[in-house]
């Protein structure tokens, strides 16, 4: 069994723009879900938007890189606002399934076959990344040391994707800090009180709903840098791995979803490498390779589990502030 | 606010005030007769037909009432009367059927409840709603008003609010202070006893400079060692020159603090006066005791038939 090729893979992922990715929409969703008490169970929806209103707005109508990150967060914005008015005054279970449902409708609309000169349909769409690349300012060459070394391309799209969750780090953690993350929290707990001390609750709410939205769709751009936009990746079961981080990490921190991510595709690339291997090797008989690339998600159906049941306020979170919601 | 005695007074106390226990009423509020619905010298809440509806039940069906400014009001009367939900009328957290009320000489009807919040009519509630899950601090300074920091752009620039923070922070502190909360500051409000929650939600109340302060059922669930230094605590908010109107059951305390007393039985105010004459006026007797007549209203509330408290209780639940 070729031990270094597994841990390699592993490391591979720790700094990988997926990885930054997933942080980042998972930091919109400690937004939304950690402070705020908003369940958003769409967060693939705002990651959808911006994938495909990035890659729309190149491939369509030859925007610069900044016009289509513009008309990403702009979707996104509409997105929210959408959501929002009907819903945020109603009792939170509502927005759940709201956006869950939301969230199916803007995958199937960018699935259809009625747009497909324009989304691509089901084979989704690429050839996007020559403006991003453009404005790389690297040489060409490797850069990086042992499983961290990458192309200029590579390198340029990890130094991006890193420095955006960071500077989303700061600002999340600054405003959370504020008197208006304070009103924030206070609504998480109980709306009347903060309505009865004169906050407009409904405002705050949408203000929320969209700064974390727009956090999921700037990582939608990310996730999409180094791959294709397909429709298929913007499943429910994306909601619910970025869900799975943020309660590894720690729902109501800034902290917690950066390594919540890291952690859980370092383990997740060495648990499918561990297993496919595994399977080469006839350790475990009963198993296909096909089965075996499964295992791993039920493996982090099995880690969520334990999560919420064991460690509710995850890796940073703080048991007395927040033990899962309440 | 003066607390000399009117022509018009119906009962001038006849022991002079003693400082400490005894606290100063304020007496010639009103104009005229002390009936339901009458008019005050000056009024600080004025309710016009304010109406409303759960199904069939009238839960609320006010006529005319008027709170005076500048003195405690007790709202009285039996379970399922309408009181608190009055208050959650007046407060913007219920919609009447129809009717209006201004405050302050502004009206009202129609306006949400943080925006009546901001004008300056601060409510609490009978289920205490200490935000358990922020510090004694955070909870404080979250009734502060006008906070440039809570807006979402200027929070990730603190030099703007960090003066404004700062003034809060010392506010709140000495409002702490007052309450004998000042040591907890930095501990969850989730760690505090029922009745300190109860001392928080007052002194978070406080920290918005409020014209009229409103208290559902103040003293529910708090320890009688409390009590007294929440009955201070009330007293204080009127020589400072706030507004008070407060639920309560206790006729003890009413009678102790209240300088007028509004009772309100099936929805509707049925008496109104000075707290001592109130509570000899029979539509009060028949409102709480029905046919059982008996004098002392303070101690005997559970003598309803089964049939009556039934269907108070359900009123009760729907609000």
């Amino acid at each position: 069994m070729d031990w270094g090729a597994i841990f390699n893979n592993a490391a591979v992922e720790l700094i990988s723009p997926t990885t930054a990715a997933y942080a980042l929409a998972a930091l919109g969703l400690a937004v939304h879900f950690g402070y705020t008490g908003l369940l958003n169970f769409g967060q693939a929806g705002f990651m959808a938007l911006g994938a495909y209103g990035y890659a729309i707005s190149i491939l369509t109508f030859g925007f610069p890189v900044w016009g289509a990150f513009l008309v990403g967060v702009g979707a996104s914005v509409l997105f929210a606002l959408i959501l929002g008015i009907p819903t945020l005054r109603l009792r939170a279970d509502y927005l759940a399934i709201v956006t869950i449902a939301a969230a199916e409708i803007v995958r199937l609309l960018f699935t259809t076959n009625t747009f497909a000169s324009v989304t691509g349909s089901a084979n989704g769409l690429s050839g996007y990344k020559n403006e991003f690349a453009a404005l790389n300012p690297l040489a060409d060459g490797t850069y990086g040391f042992g499983p961290f070394t990458n192309n200029a391309y590579d390198t340029w799209l990890r130094i991006v994707a890193w420095s955006i969750v960071i500077v989303a780090a700061l600002l999340i953690w600054q405003i959370m800090r504020s008197p208006w993350g304070r009103v924030i929290k206070g609504i998480r707990e109980d709306e009347d009180a903060v309505r009865a001390l004169g906050k407009n609750v409904y405002a705050y709410k949408m203000q929320s709903l969209i700064l974390g939205g727009v956090l999921g769709t700037i990582a939608g751009m990310i996730f999409a840098l180094p791959r294709a936009v397909v429709p298929s990746n913007y499943q429910t079961t994306l909601t619910f791995f970025i869900y799975a981080i943020l309660l590894l990490g720690g729902a109501a921190t800034v902290l917690g979803p950066i390594i919540g991510s890291m952690l859980f595709w370092v383990l997740l690339s060495f648990f499918s490498g561990f297993v496919a291997r595994a399977v080469e090797a006839g350790w475990l008989p009963f198993m296909s390779a096909i089965q075996g690339g499964q295992l791993r998600f039920i493996l982090v159906g099995v880690a969520i589990m334990l999560i919420v049941i064991f460690r509710p306020q995850g890796i940073f979170g703080n048991k007395k502030e927040l033990a899962f919601v309440r | 606010m003066s607390a000399n005695a009117g022509p018009l007074d119906p009962a001038a106390p006849l022991e002079p005030p003693v400082p400490t226990n005894k606290p100063v009423k304020t007496t010639g509020l009103h104009v005229g007769e002390a009936e339901p619905g009458c008019a005050k010298v000056d009024p600080i809440l004025i309710v016009d037909n304010v109406r409303r509806t759960f199904g069939g039940l009238t839960a609320v069906d006010v006529a005319h009432v008027e709170v005076p400014r500048g003195a405690i009001t007790a709202l009285i009367g039996p379970n399922g009367a309408g009181k608190t939900t009055l208050f959650n009328l007046l407060t913007g957290f219920d919609k009447p059927d129809d009717g209006k009320w201004t405050f302050d000489g502004r009206s009202l009807a129609g306006v949400p409840a943080y925006r009546v919040a901001r004008m300056g009519q601060i409510r609490t509630f009978q289920l205490t709603k200490a935000l358990g899950l922020l510090t004694v601090m955070d909870n404080m300074l979250l009734g502060a008003k006008g906070q440039t920091g809570e807006n979402i752009f200027r929070a990730l620039m603190p030099f703007l609010w960090r003066n404004q923070e700062e003034e809060n922070r010392a506010k709140a502190l000495d409002l702490l202070t007052r309450f004998k909360l000042d040591t907890k500051k930095d501990d969850y409000a989730a760690s505090l006893s029922g009745g300190q929650r109860k001392l928080l939600e007052m002194a978070r109340a406080l920290m918005s400079d409020p014209t009229l302060v409103m208290l559902d059922e103040p003293m529910a669930g708090v320890n009688p060692a409390l009590t007294q230094s929440l009955l201070d605590h009330i007293l204080n908010l009127k020589s400072q020159g706030m507004t008070v109107l407060f639920v309560e059951h206790d006729m003890h305390m009413v009678r102790h603090i209240a300088d007028w007393v509004i009772v309100m039985a099936e929805g509707k105010v049925v008496a109104e006066g000075d707290p001592h004459e109130v509570m000899k006026n029979p539509a009060v007797i028949d409102a709480y005791l029905g046919q059982h007549h008996d004098e002392d209203i303070g101690e005997d509330l559970g003598t309803e038939t089964e049939h009556v408290s039934a269907i108070k209780e359900l009123l009760d639940d729907e609000r």
